[in-house]
């Protein structure tokens, strides 16, 4: 764990910040990109998961052990997020036989 | 510190095979290479509390569900329509801009400290009980709360009805 500890020394914050803004840029191409419901909620998953990598990043710099509290509170959102996302589109699929949002059209105006 | 470097590659790379991919199964099966990776990032911060419970909510937990959820469903078929070539660009693009917007205001900050552990023993499990159980005893027993109804509403929704409506055109709704 030393080794580990002591190859990361080197790393600037900004290189942090602009791994997280590539994956959270990548994951709202990925919105609205794809048309299959699963993959755009997937995206969504990779948005989240560039943010918890950022706090913790933040966490380690600042020495501060609130933002991997916050982390782990995001994690248990984020379960609780994908039960009920996977739930509705379940439900959808059962009512329209297909998973593209483009079917979902009614409240368009 | 190339090690960094090499991981934030393959993250980047496995996170573009998953919104590129025709197939939704490959897509899940690269999100679980793209957490992976950022469980090792987890591990290069020396966050092992979180690295583990990234590995087994996100990786164990989530993309399973993932891939059930899918399994579920029929798309053996290729059917799938991607969206028009104006689309994908007018996407692309915009992603660009985001992501251009987000560096110019990065690079108006001063150039950073490099990120130093100063506190071994930050991210482990101990440290982190100590902070989760005295500062934030409130939200963590709240999310319990969120926990439950997440449940039944999961259960309420996914559940078939006895009798689906049908319409006189015969089409369910």
């Amino acid at each position: 764990m030393e080794s580990f500890t002591n190859a990361i020394q080197a790393v600037p914050l900004n290189h942090y910040i602009l791994l997280s803004a590539i994956i959270f840029t990548i994951g709202v191409i990925g919105v609205l990109l794809r048309r299959n419901a699963i993959i755009i909620f997937m995206s969504v998953e990779l948005m989240l998961n560039a943010v918890n990598l950022l706090l913790t990043a933040f966490s380690v710099y600042r020495n501060d052990a609130a933002g991997q509290v916050f982390v782990f509170f995001i994690m248990a959102l984020a379960a609780a997020e994908v039960a009920i996302g996977l739930a509705i589109i379940v439900m959808i699929y059962r009512n329209t036989n297909s998973l593209d949002i483009n079917v979902l059209n009614r409240l368009k105006w | 510190m190339s090690t960094f470097y090499f991981i934030a590659f393959l993250s980047i790379f496995f996170a573009i095979l998953v919104i590129t991919a025709r197939n939704p199964v490959h897509s899940i099966l690269y999100l679980v290479l793209t957490f992976f990776t950022f469980t090792v990032h987890y591990i290069l911060l020396n966050a092992q509390f979180l690295a583990i419970v990234n590995f087994i909510v996100y990786m164990g937990a989530i993309l399973v569900l993932f891939l059930y959820t899918l399994m579920l469903m029929n798309l053996n078929k290729d059917n799938e329509p991607m969206k028009s070539n104006i689309v994908k660009i007018a996407a692309v693009f915009g992603g660009g801009c985001l992501l251009v917007t987000i560096v110019a205001s990065l690079k108006t900050l001063a150039v950073s400290q490099p990120v130093v552990l100063q506190n071994p023993e930050l991210g482990l499990v101990k440290n982190l009980g100590k902070v989760l159980f005295n500062e934030f005893l409130l939200p963590f027993e709240v999310s319990s709360l969120l926990l439950l109804s997440a449940m039944v509403g999961a259960v309420l929704l996914a559940t078939k009805d006895k009798q689906p409506k049908t319409q006189p055109d015969g089409k369910l709704y």
